[in-house]
């Protein structure tokens, strides 16, 4: 759906408010547009608790993988020479193939590979879809299973389920392939960060990151009581700085009892709405 | 020699903070960073680096224009959309393309398919450079460290390496103890991180995100058989669900290790390139987290 306007919430550092942030946008954004609000945070979803909504939905989420059909495997080896990620190992004529899923990338090359078409395309679930509807915000939610590695293939699952002309991304922490999967889809990125080394550093590693696979994005600085520091090196780099959220005891009050922050601190709802101003109109959309 | 490692689920709740803390009280302990995608620690232990080397995991595919007949195949067969080229028609088995295939770096994940397949042998697969590995010197002891490089892949690959190292100079070295702060999630670089630990500390907020994360990160440690204690920081944010983390603790037997107040000592600590201890030695949040690593020691037999 090209007419969709897809913006991103991130940050390098975790804890920063990526969550807080992606969800009040929602329901900023909801009071005029409808908006899927995806919680791409898979390893650990928390946009439902601070909307404080029970999922309607749940279902298995399936990537590909693939099957191996030991009855028809000669033991050739040809399947583990092509694989890059150890994910297949072949024991030899008569002993079989042995396939560990984890490792997988499912790109099909022992598929490819395979002369006896052992090995076939197939999907495995690494975790589950949980949806919730709360007014004009769709929520989809990726959750993985405890144990599975690899998060990426659950993030493009839940991505895909955004249907609305307006997506929010609530994206994981960091800046490697968890985070380079939710922000390489969107239009527009929001870096949550705070006046701290480690908020800084974290920034300009996410920055670093952003410019290198080309979005374009602006900062939010959190708990901005002594914001020199993001200011300094956000006016160095030529970044705009969308909003400055007030360090207050009450969001820090409200985020610990699990009550909605943009409907109850009103200098928070105001930080927001300015936001969605700004967000909105670097989309045409307002 | 014994392994500790400092996660959290959520991000932001305190490790590196802790971690930083946990370094300077131990004794010849060896201080590593595994959270390689955003790292921190060196922030606060100001280590000096003894040696940097590339670290290279997976490879890219490359094309050379020359040998390439524009077939199409690649772009066919790469399941990652890591192909560029100009787009005739790709509803046909084989796509036709009008222009020499070009690989999108951030898309490609190295798998081969492309060069393995490639009837004019026009691409093939080169180390990838994705990050750079540290040895360190702090003034609390050797430091272990890392930096993945922009759209790095591979993270845990990088962790393990990060942890293969510390491990060799800690046998070097004859230190007894390896201390890890590890990444938030509950994913790869986490499992990497994980694996064949001694003891895992659990650091929490009383928030609903940081019990809901808690569980998961725990389930985690359960299923490796990671033993671990829980730690609260900012424990006087809510009453209510300190109380709820110390029942979980509880029903699942997890030990726990302590509570730290909020204290924005920690922030300008931070600001001075500091641990709270160095910083605020006299506060009580160090005190806190001083009790903490002599419960840690105790339950481990260490010192």
């Amino acid at each position: 759906m090209s007419s969709q306007f897809k913006i991103a919430v991130a940050s390098g550092k975790g804890g920063t408010g990526k969550t807080t942030v992606s969800t009040a946008l929602a329901q900023s954004i909801s009071k005029r547009n409808r908006v899927s609000l995806i919680d791409c945070d898979v390893e650990e979803p928390n946009a439902h608790l601070l909307l404080g909504v029970e999922f309607s939905k749940q279902t298995d989420a399936y990537v590909p993988s693939i099957l191996v059909d030991n009855s028809k495997c000669t033991g050739c080896g040809k399947c583990a020479q092509v694989c890059r990620f150890n994910a297949i190992a072949c024991l030899g004529p008569g002993k079989g193939t042995m396939f560990f899923p984890e490792l997988c990338h499912a790109c099909m090359g022992c598929v490819l590979a395979c002369p006896a078409s052992a090995i076939s395309e197939s999907t495995k679930s690494p975790g589950k879809i949980r949806q919730a509807k709360l007014g004009n915000i769709d929520l989809v939610s990726g959750l993985l299973n405890v144990g599975q590695a690899m998060a990426t293939g659950l993030i493009s699952c839940v991505q895909a389920l955004a249907n609305q002309p307006v997506v929010v991304y609530d994206s994981p922490p960091g800046t490697s392939c968890p985070m380079i999967e939710t922000v390489k889809k969107s239009d527009f990125a929001l870096l949550v960060t705070e006046p701290t080394p480690f908020g800084l550093n974290d920034l300009s590693l996410a920055v670093e990151t952003l410019r290198h696979i080309d979005t374009k994005f602006a900062v939010v600085v959190n708990r901005a009581d002594d914001h020199k520091l993001i200011e300094e090196f956000c006016s160095k780099h030529n970044i705009e700085i969308f909003a400055r959220i007030p360090d207050s005891i009450e969001i820090a009050k409200c985020y610990s009892q699990g009550k909605s922050i943009y409907e109850n601190v009103p200098a928070f709802t105001e930080a927001i709405d300015t936001l969605t101003e700004k967000v909105l109109k670097t989309g045409g959309l307002s | 020699m014994k392994e500790f490692l400092i996660l959290s689920g959520k991000g932001g709740t305190g490790k590196t903070s802790i971690t930083a803390c946990f370094c300077e009280l131990a004794k010849n302990a060896i201080a590593v960073d595994c959270d390689v995608d955003a790292a921190n620690l060196h922030l606060v232990l100001n280590p000096e680096i003894l040696v940097a080397e590339d670290f290279q995991s997976g490879f890219i595919a490359k094309v050379d224009p020359e040998k390439c007949t524009e077939c199409g195949l690649c772009k066919s067969l790469c399941r990652f959309n890591a192909i560029e080229a100009n787009l005739l028609d790709c509803s046909k088995p084989v796509c036709e393309i009008s222009s020499p295939a070009k690989v999108d770096e951030i898309n490609c994940e190295g798998c081969g398919v492309c060069a393995d397949n490639c009837p004019a042998d026009a691409i093939s697969l080169s180390d990838n450079t994705i990050g750079k590995l540290f040895t360190s010197q702090t003034k609390f002891g050797k430091m272990v460290h890392a930096k993945l490089g922009p759209g790095g892949e591979n993270s845990g690959k990088l962790v393990t390496a990060v942890r293969k190292r510390a491990s060799e100079i800690a046998t070097q070295s004859d230190a007894q103890l390896i201390i890890i702060d590890g990444p938030p999630g509950i994913g790869c670089p986490v499992i990497a991180s994980a694996g064949g630990c001694d003891f895992a500390v659990l650091v929490t907020e009383p928030t609903p995100s940081g019990l809901h994360d808690l569980k998961r990160i725990a389930e985690l440690m359960k299923h490796f058989d990671i033993p671990a204690g829980i730690v609260i920081n900012k424990a006087d944010l809510s009453k209510d669900y300190c109380l709820k983390i110390k029942n979980f603790a509880g029903e699942n037997s997890i030990k726990m290790l302590g509570e730290i107040g909020y204290d924005k000592n920690f922030s300008q600590a931070q600001r001075q390139n500091s641990s709270l201890l160095s910083y605020a030695p006299k506060s009580k949040t160090a005190q806190a987290v001083k009790n903490i690593w002599t419960n840690l020691e105790a339950m481990n037999r260490i010192s």
